[in-house]
């Protein structure tokens, strides 16, 4: 038997509590009970609904699944509008309460509910999931068919992954953010250096990161093949989940201990850190902006449950204040939420991103999914605050896309080709 | 013997990364599989859902399936026939979103070893992959029990309705 006092790690301790465990060793396969499980419109209800109809089964628990639409929105076609349908019709047959129709992307409205805590284990059809780590939650990715597995049984098989400790020490520079952050460890551990283990982000960099910001760092987990990327809840967590209702949070509990198996340690260093930019058609292709400095751009997108959230907006805003992009960018923000949108009209954050000229798009996946009509032309060479940037995602396989942080978008909008922010703004 | 075990067809060989936008590309996920499909790979390998043959093997090197959670990526490729997807390595989403639906994923250290167009006959349950055209014998990880078992029914749908008649029966 494994003794009671067995140091575990985060990611340990969530899945044995989920698995009705003591504790888990890395590398076993065990069942876990979910505590919640999110659906958006694209591989949700349209693929599951006649899934669940072969099989006669109903769903598990209707209190656990979340169905947020986020994909084919606006629907302006006959498509979308029948997948956006299907969602409508399902959420009620199936008895789910927790449906939130065309208020923004599924990642970001998640936490805006007050659905996520530390401690749960979570699945989401999509996978940018782990974005809901940055809780210090368990939250994965998962395919349509596993979904409906989930679904019907409640339960998912999990091999208890070994935890990649990434730290972050120091203080970013001005104009640097938690995207550069990521884009740093893209170059460093390439698309599959996270092994479909759990990485846990940790440093008193992070510490002093806001939730949104964590957000960020968890949200591009997958970019580097983890399982999921989480980080131990603290006052800013608890701070956070206070203010969306969630009261009594135990994050003392839900702490890596000391002397807990780790796989491997990568140590960053925030204060030589540089904003970040990846060359298409990959995030691993991340170096200085100033490898890129000069690259002409057609568009500027600040978009994505990545790169669009109030704290995101206003970075862009920052360098964007009393200037406007270069007549001849499509400057576009599609800001993550309706809730991230108000806030950013109330306090005059988004008069500053349309007087540069921005083009307001909806609070959902836009270009970034490249799902609807919003997608790059033939050719377009767009520098984006989005995740991903693989050949054909966000348009035609000519197209290009650089990824950036908000304020590095910002710069590049004004200066119509890749520019360093740190020459706009100064402390 | 199964669907799975002595599967034997035309090595198709790709490169590290291939991606799910490139497996499944946003522009048709709109679409139906068949429609999909015609899409698959086509940034890469313009010719691919054209000439690709039922039972036919797509090999890739490093990280196969990178990216999305979409499981059109491994739908697409098992609507057009492909017997199975032999790797250096997979992203995880992929699969297992592969395994759920019944698409055969074997790891293989000597993927690189395969050039396009080998003649290959692939045993995901042993971990065995026979090149009848250079003949020789490639050994890969064993797929673990609980995927064989499932991937035997057929994929994770199969293996739900055996569990729920099982269930259901007094």
């Amino acid at each position: 038997m494994i003794a009671q006092n067995v140091m575990q790690t985060l990611a340990q301790k969530i899945i044995a509590r989920a698995a009705g465990r003591q504790s888990v060793v890395p590398g076993e396969i065990v069942t876990c009970a979910l505590d919640l499980a999110l659906m958006h419109d694209s591989g949700g209800p349209r693929r599951v609904k006649p899934m669940l109809e072969k099989l006669g089964a109903k769903v598990w628990d209707p209190e656990k699944i979340v169905v947020i639409t986020d994909h084919y929105l606006p629907a302006n076609n006959e498509e979308s509008r029948n997948i956006i349908r299907i969602a409508r019709e399902w959420v009620k047959e199936a008895g789910v309460t927790r449906f939130h129709d065309g208020i923004g992307i599924c990642h970001v409205v998640l936490p805006q509910k007050g659905y996520l805590r530390p401690g749960m284990f979570a699945v989401g059809g999509d996978s940018h999931s782990p974005t809901g780590g940055a809780f210090g939650a368990y939250m994965f990715g998962i395919g349509a068919t596993e979904m409906l597995g989930v679904l019907v049984t409640g339960e998912i098989w999990l091999k208890v992954p070994h935890t990649i400790l990434v730290e972050w020490h120091g203080s970013l520079s001005t104009a640097v953010s938690a995207k550069d952050m990521m884009l740093a460890l893209c170059a460093k551990l390439g698309l599959d250096g996270g092994q479909y283990q759990a990485i846990q982000y940790c440093g008193d960099t992070v510490a002093r990161l806001s939730m949104q910001e964590r957000m960020t760092l968890c949200n591009m987990t997958p970019e580097v093949g983890a399982q999921t990327g989480l980080i131990a809840p603290d006052q800013v967590t608890a701070a956070y989940l206070e203010s969306v209702g969630v009261v009594g949070i135990d994050t003392a509990k839900w702490q890596t201990d000391p002397g807990a198996p780790i796989l491997a340690q990568h140590l960053f260093s925030a204060d030589k850190l540089e904003p970040q930019v990846a060359a298409p058609h990959s995030p691993a292709n991340a170096g200085p902006v100033s490898v890129h400095r000069g690259t002409k751009i057609n568009t500027a997108y600040i978009g994505a449950c990545t790169g669009a959230k109030i704290e995101d907006l206003r970075m862009a805003a920052r360098v964007l204040k009393g200037k406007h992009a270069a007549s001849h960018v499509r400057f576009v923000v599609a800001p993550a939420s309706a809730q991230d949108q108000k806030m950013a009209e109330e306090e005059g954050t988004l008069k500053i991103l349309v007087a540069a000229g921005a083009e307001l798009l909806g609070n959902s996946c836009g270009i970034c999914a490249g799902y609807g009509d919003d997608r790059l032309s033939e050719n377009e060479v767009a520098i984006t605050s989005t995740a991903r940037n693989f050949k054909g995602r966000m348009g035609p396989g000519s197209s290009q896309v650089y990824l950036a942080s908000p304020y590095t978008v910002a710069a590049s909008a004004i200066k119509g080709e890749i520019a360093d922010p740190r020459e706009m703004l100064h402390d | 013997m199964t669907d799975h075990e002595q599967t034997a067809g035309r090595a198709w060989v790709f490169g590290d990364d291939v991606d799910t936008d490139v497996l499944a590309p946003g522009k048709y996920m709109k679409s139906s599989i068949e429609e999909l499909s015609r899409h698959c790979l086509e940034a890469v390998e313009p010719e691919f859902a054209a000439s690709v043959r039922v039972g036919d093997v797509v090999v890739g090197r490093r990280n196969f399936g990178a990216g999305s959670s979409r499981e059109q990526a491994p739908q697409a490729l098992k609507h057009l026939g492909v017997a199975a997807v032999v790797a250096e390595s997979f992203a995880g989403l992929f699969y297992r979103n592969a395994m759920n639906l019944g698409l055969a994923v074997v790891v293989c250290s000597d993927a690189g070893k395969i050039r396009a167009g080998d003649r290959l006959r692939v045993d995901p349950g042993a971990g065995r992959i026979e090149n009848l055209t250079h003949h020789e014998v490639l050994s890969c990880e064993p797929i673990p029990a609980h995927l064989m078992q499932m991937l035997e029914d057929g994929g994770l749908m199969a293996s739900l309705e055996k569990r729920l008649a099982k269930e259901r029966t007094p």
